[in-house]
């Protein structure tokens, strides 16, 4: 059995698809001979062929708007963003068309495409290669946003994203796109895109975080565990639809919430999480709702973006500024 | 200096603005005078069509359209050089073409009357919905275009779009991987020389629109798009082309927009009178009718007698439209995802149930 790290999850989730469906095609900037800059279709294109693996001029408009048109047209196509930092140009092909076809065509036509970007920060990256911008899908109807962090939920929730009938945003954080191996056996089967996963029970409060930052998350509560406090850490890989049902049940069980993401805070999607605490859950807190997050800045080039990024001590601090407001 | 390469744009017309004939090399289709005939009746009925659909904007039936007048020789070219297995990929004012693409008037009604099920189709189910954002279709059109290729389908991607549709990056990004890649995609200029009140001299310093396809490795021509004779022969040569694996084209139809770009619009503000009153004498329909009558194929009475038919066929589409009554408010809900998400399934009860309670 195979002990893969997520991006090498990512390749063994599209080869798997590639194998099961022949409508499934990767398109995006040099992801044929060269394997893409990450190696996430290292080795397809010689298994699937240019026709399946097809190297894309480099303007990242077309390569979604072509996805769009494969993906009408009945095929599985799976796109990547070289970064996140340049899929803006992409938005409007996913905001008017992808996401919004079934709508405006009443379900006659369908847009069952896959857009894949590594994203995210803690890379010593040039300028536009560490955003974490998935806020600004999070609130686009019709588009499903998901966010693995581990090799495991890459493979299973990336096989549920190519099979799932409506358009998905797969973002993977490159930060940990290396960072350990698992054992993630390929046996086809998908994970299911609506549901939160807990990654750690515990009764004193809950951290409720996605993509890289789960690293951090899960740091944070070994460090409070310690010192004799209980934290539930659950993993929301699925941003939209939101199972906000796991979220409130913790919640219910630990009377506190900490909120922990990379985008920065304003109107991030850590927002929406604490407002349906508090529409939904107001009378369970025993404390204010906390979030750790990006500041509302622009995250610094390299020397200064771990600054920026939620530190453990961060977390830390903040579960426990939970713990004493009552 | 030696030359590193050079190119030049031919321009084709069959018919002048009189409807006298300029070439002596007509094409089959256009020695059957029947098929011609059929051709000229269908520019009527868009014709019939628009006025009507104006009135029903004027008087709050639909709500804001967007004028064809004057288009209506590269509409009926467009869509009746396509095979009916081919996709369009229109603007959001190619309602001609839809309707020889089998789109009823009804449904574009329907569509511009606020209802999304007017974008369903009866037919034709693969085509896409009108366009808004501008040039965006082009490469819709382009990834239809790659999939026929890639399942070696001989079926081909039309794409319609405006003068001012030209200076975007989806024009351009379009035209470079149908080139790059050989794909089957014909992407048609509607050269109607406004862009609301932008004109055609001020949208671009390119001496022809047809030109812009030269960079991307295409086949280009410019093609008087107010002769349906010259028009539908340049779509059946890039259509029998693409088909055949050769690749795409780009053709620029010169034509103009007789009326406002759309009802909320008042072009009086950008543009004379004079140069309106000039594009008259070049508009399609008095051309092909003239040029029928010159070989005594049509008469007056004949004129008057289809047009007494288009405006009975277009109030039977008016009237089926009107009695189509709203959605249900859940609809609005119904197809966002394949499957209600949770979340959305709770809005639409408490909408429902607040409908209810009224």
């Amino acid at each position: 059995m195979a002990h893969i790290t997520l991006i090498e999850a990512v390749t063994q989730a599209l080869a798997c698809e590639m194998r099961n469906d022949s409508s499934v095609v990767v398109l995006g900037e040099d992801v044929g001979v060269n394997g893409g800059v990450f190696r996430a279709t290292q080795g397809l294109q010689q298994k699937f062929g240019a026709q399946r693996v097809i190297d894309m001029p480099l303007d990242e408009l077309t390569i979604a708007g072509v996805t769009v048109g494969l993906a009408v047209q009945g095929m599985k196509p799976v796109a990547e963003a070289q970064f996140e930092g340049f899929i803006y140009p992409m938005m409007e092909h996913i905001a008017c068309h992808a996401a919004r076809l079934r709508t405006s065509t009443r379900g006659r036509m369908t847009c069952p495409a896959v857009f894949r970007s590594p994203w995210g920060g803690g890379i010593r990256a040039p300028e536009h290669h560490s955003e974490a911008n998935e806020h600004l899908f999070t609130n686009i109807p019709g588009l499903r946003v998901v966010l693995p962090s581990s090799p495991g939920r890459a493979y299973g929730l990336l096989l549920a994203a190519i099979r799932d009938p409506d358009p998905v945003i797969f973002f993977e954080p490159k930060r940990i796109y290396r960072q350990y191996k698992e054992e993630v056996p390929d046996d086809g089967e998908a994970l299911p895109l609506d549901v939160c996963f807990v990654l750690r029970e515990g009764s004193d409060a809950t951290l409720v975080t996605w993509g890289a930052q789960v690293k951090e998350a899960l740091e944070a509560a070994n460090v409070l565990a310690a010192q004799g406090i209980g934290v539930e850490v659950i993993d929301v890989a699925t941003l939209t639809p939101l199972d906000f049902d796991t979220i409130r049940e913790s919640v219910k069980k630990t009377g506190r919430c900490v909120i922990v993401h990379e985008a920065p805070k304003t109107a991030g999607f850590g927002a929406e999480i604490a407002a349906r605490l508090a529409e939904e859950s107001i009378y369970d807190l025993l404390a204010p709702v906390e979030r750790v997050t990006g500041y509302d800045v622009h995250i610094p080039l390299y020397r200064l973006e771990m600054k920026y990024l939620p530190s453990v001590q961060r977390i830390v601090a903040a579960v426990k500024r939970t713990l004493t407001a009552s | 200096m030696p030359i590193a390469a050079t190119f030049e744009i031919e321009f084709l017309q069959y018919l002048d603005a009189e409807g006298k004939l300029v070439r002596n090399d007509l094409p089959a289709f256009a020695r059957d005078i029947r098929q011609l005939i059929e051709l000229y009746r269908l520019m009527l009925y868009i014709r019939a069509f628009d006025t009507k659909a104006i009135a029903l904007q004027r008087t709050g039936k639909i709500g804001t359209y967007p004028p064809t007048l004057g288009h209506e020789a590269a509409q009926v070219a467009i869509g009746s050089a396509m095979q009916e297995d081919d996709v369009f990929a229109p603007t959001y004012r190619e309602h001609g073409t839809q309707f020889c693409r089998g789109v009823k008037a009804r449904e574009v009604l329907q569509h511009w009357g606020g209802d999304e099920r007017g974008s369903y189709f009866s037919a034709p189910h693969h085509d896409y919905p009108c366009c808004v954002p501008i040039a965006t279709q082009c490469l819709l059109a382009a990834g239809s275009a790659l999939a026929f290729k890639l399942r070696k389908e001989p079926r081909v991607a039309v794409a319609a779009v405006g003068d001012g549709g030209t200076s975007k990056g989806d024009f351009a990004g379009a035209l470079n991987i149908a080139g790059a890649m050989q794909l089957p995609l014909v992407t048609v200029i509607i050269n109607n020389q406004w862009a609301i009140s932008m004109p055609r001299n001020v949208q671009t310093a390119a001496k022809t629109l047809a030109q812009k396809g030269i960079a991307a490795g295409m086949e280009c021509l410019q093609v008087d798009g107010n002769d349906l004779i010259a028009m539908r022969t340049a779509m059946d040569y890039a259509m029998k082309r693409a088909r055949h694996g050769h690749g795409g084209m780009l053709i620029e139809a010169i034509t103009y927009r007789l009326s406002d770009h759309t009802t909320v619009d008042d072009a009086h503000r950008y543009r004379s009178d004079d140069e309106v009153k000039a594009a008259w004498q070049r508009e399609p329909i008095k051309r092909m009718k003239a040029y029928l009558m010159s070989l005594n194929a049509w008469t007056d009475k004949e004129d008057e007698s289809w047009k007494a038919e288009c405006a009975t066929k277009v109030d039977a589409e008016v009237n089926a439209y009107l009695q189509i009554k709203a959605e249900p408010v859940e609809a609005m809900f119904d197809y966002t995802y394949a499957e209600l998400p949770a979340d959305l399934a709770t809005q639409r009860a408490a909408v429902l149930a607040a409908e209810r309670g009224r």
